[in-house]
């Protein structure tokens, strides 16, 4: 092995990592304790409603949103949770997702918006959303680990870290590709660089920024599943139970829960980002 | 008068160094020389123009000439390289982004080509962007958006969305979301390029009737000169970046600068452009009273290249035809009034195309008067013949006939 050369790129991130171990330690409490919070209330506020209520209101807003059809589909499909006795750790895992993806959200669109206004920011962020894309997700796990400890905050941290790319992505594509002669409509009819944004290129932009917050709920549903490998809990919990134990039928319960969730939430963000027409 | 737009030696050179360029245009190489040595695209080149309050001025020119350029330097969408635009006697180029804003907002509107709607908002909000977009509340900016949808006969629409609607009827939205700011100045981008011939000649009917009930200046931008003609007060003809003439239609017509501006010509009904007092003869017709003698008309009318005079009363205004070969009927003292033709004239405004189906009608030449029925001249059968044989030939310049 001498003299074979050896960049010790590990050794460096390490290093890092007790830097920030070392000097900012409030900045991570400060992280650990909002993400808690805000899973925390997600998860006590949809355990704190009845199941039947929750499961109503789902299937109400699927038959609305999305067809009669898929309304029919969701009372079976969250029958099938309640009939596996997996209410819990689904709503665990759904309070997980809706947590991350709003932080996701809050974070991911204003940084689509900088990179759509400046050639500069989108060449700088491009690489890391590469980085963040295409890490295998279980590498997020381990600093995710190290810096909150186990349990359901690094699950979600890792889950924003890896389900932000999409949003920033199509929030950035979506504006960028808004017509030239629609900008220069809103330019012509006296707007400023702040309504310019809000009133063209936002509302015009929002199909795409909508396929993007999809993506995004989706990446933190599987990531969410991944995270129960740190104490994240919730349905991967049930799965990585199943592995465990080599249990096939608890394995394959928890896996069929997660493609419910995700077939639920996938067909009612993507209603959202319809026209709602005037009755004429 | 004042102009309301007044452009100087206005330059727009798009690319890596537009100075480089504007300096290269000085030391007079031509646009495809100067973007071979630097890439630089010359877009508009030392533009002078005067455009007076209230008219519809027309520039014209092939894609890539410039003209879409020049209509957004007068707004500054595209900022120029160098020279000045004035509005108002107010330099647009030199003026802060606060007033600039301001201008745009209250004074100069814009129409385009692609209509530029917002797909997410109805009709009517789409017409009040620019009332929203300047802070007027919801309930006033509504009223004014349905008062210029009615202007534009888009009424019953309000509540659509505009992929609802036709390719005309989204530019009468396009239209009304103009109209609906009360601009003095609108910039009508190729706003009606996009659509279908029958459709197309319809909204320049009605934009020349929103002109009369209410009179602003309109820049209009077209390649089509059947269009020019038909809305244009005046028009400039552009090629490769420069402005190559300015003129009534007319103007360009008899006098086309160059070989560029005669080719626009083919396929263009130039007798809508001709007017019957064009083509008439005022200068060498007898006009004779009432009483005039046989004698003395038949003197008057051998002084003269042709063989007919006219009649009017005491006030000028036109009663009849003599023809000098029908004076020989009478004895010389009789009134040559006793074998004139009555015939209905036209006013000076007819359309040289409306012309041939009078003549063919007509025993005598074609009576021409004012508004008040004063005579002006006659259109004599050679005079009409030579006229449509001109205009034929112009409209064949191309050679394509």
């Amino acid at each position: 092995m001498e003299g074979r050369i050896n960049i010790p790129v590990g050794d460096w991130i390490e290093a890092g990592v007790d830097w920030i171990l070392d000097n900012l330690e409030p900045a991570l409490d400060g992280i650990a304790w909002f993400l808690g919070l805000l899973t925390n209330s997600f998860e006590g506020a949809l355990l704190a409603i009845p199941a039947w209520l929750l499961v109503l209101a789902l299937v109400g807003l699927s038959w609305w949103r999305v067809s009669w059809r898929f309304g029919i589909f969701a009372i079976l499909a969250l029958g099938l949770i309640l009939g596996m006795d997996l209410w819990e750790p689904t709503i665990k895992t759904l309070s997980l997702v809706l947590a991350a993806t709003a932080v996701a959200l809050a974070i991911g669109m204003p940084v689509g918006v900088a990179m759509a206004r400046s050639d500069w920011v989108e060449a700088s962020i491009r690489p890391v959303l590469d980085l963040m894309q295409t890490m295998p997700p279980f590498v997020y796990l381990i600093p995710a680990a190290i810096f909150f400890g186990l349990g359901t905050v690094p699950g979600a941290i890792a889950t924003v870290v890896f389900c932000m790319p999409p949003v920033v992505r199509l929030t950035n594509l979506g504006i960028r590709q808004v017509n030239r002669e629609q900008i220069e409509a809103g330019l012509a009819f006296g707007c400023n660089r702040r309504q310019l944004l809000t009133k063209i290129q936002l509302p015009l932009a929002m199909p795409s920024i909508m396929a993007g917050i999809n993506q995004t709920i989706m990446l933190a549903l599987s990531m969410v599943v991944i995270a129960s490998m740190i104490g994240a809990g919730g349905l991967g919990n049930t799965v990585l139970t199943g592995i465990q134990r080599l249990d096939v039928g608890l394995g394959f319960e928890g896996g069929l829960g997660v493609v419910i969730l995700a077939i639920l939430l996938d067909r009612i963000t993507q209603s959202v980002g319809r026209r709602r027409k005037a009755s004429s | 008068m004042e102009p309301i737009i007044r452009v100087r030696e206005l330059y727009k050179v798009f690319g890596p160094n537009p100075q480089e360029g504007l300096r290269l245009i000085e030391d007079g190489l031509d646009k495809d020389t100067i973007f071979e040595r630097t890439g630089n695209t010359v877009g508009v080149k030392d533009c002078n123009l005067d455009i007076a309050e209230g008219e519809i001025f027309v520039v014209m020119g092939l894609s890539g000439s410039g003209k879409s350029t020049l209509v957004r330097l007068l707004n500054r969408l595209i900022e120029p390289t160098a020279g000045t635009v004035e509005v108002r006697g107010r330099d647009v180029t030199r003026m802060s982004q606060r007033d600039l804003i301001r201008l745009r907002s209250e004074d100069l509107a814009m129409v385009f080509q692609s209509f530029a709607l917002m797909p997410h908002k109805t009709v009517i909000d789409n017409a009040a962007l620019g009332l929203e977009i300047a802070g007027v509340g919801r309930a006033r900016r509504r009223e004014r958006a349905q008062e210029a949808l009615d202007q534009v006969g888009l009424k019953a629409h309000a509540r659509s969305y505009p992929d609802e609607l036709s390719g005309g009827m989204q530019q009468r939205v396009g239209l009304a979301r103009a109209l609906a700011t009360d601009p003095s100045i609108m910039l009508m981008d190729e706003a009606f390029s996009a659509l279908d011939p029958l459709i197309r000649t319809e909204m320049q009917d009605r934009l020349l009737d929103l002109q009369r009930e209410h009179r602003r200046t309109v820049v209009f931008i077209s390649h089509d000169l059947d269009e020019a003609i038909r809305i244009g007060d005046r028009i400039a003809i552009m090629q490769g970046g420069e402005v190559v003439q300015v003129g009534t239609p007319k103007e360009i017509i008899t006098h086309p600068a160059n070989e560029y501006v005669r080719s626009f010509f083919h396929g263009v009904d130039i007798t809508q452009v001709f007017q019957a007092r064009d083509i008439m003869d005022s200068e060498n017709i007898p006009v004779l009273d009432a009483d005039t003698t046989a004698g003395e008309a038949r003197n008057r009318i051998a002084h003269v290249p042709g063989n007919e005079a006219v009649i009017v009363d005491a006030g000028g205004r036109f009663q009849s035809v003599v023809q000098a070969k029908r004076l020989g009927e009478l004895t010389l003292d009789r009134a040559a009034s006793e074998v004139a033709v009555e015939v209905e004239p036209v006013p000076e405004d007819t359309a040289l195309a409306d012309l041939p189906r009078r003549a063919a009608q007509s025993p005598v030449s074609i009576p021409v008067v004012d508004g008040e029925g004063r005579f002006r001249g006659l259109v004599t059968l050679q005079r009409l013949v030579e006229a449509l044989d001109r205009s034929r030939n112009a409209a064949a310049a191309n050679g394509d006939y």
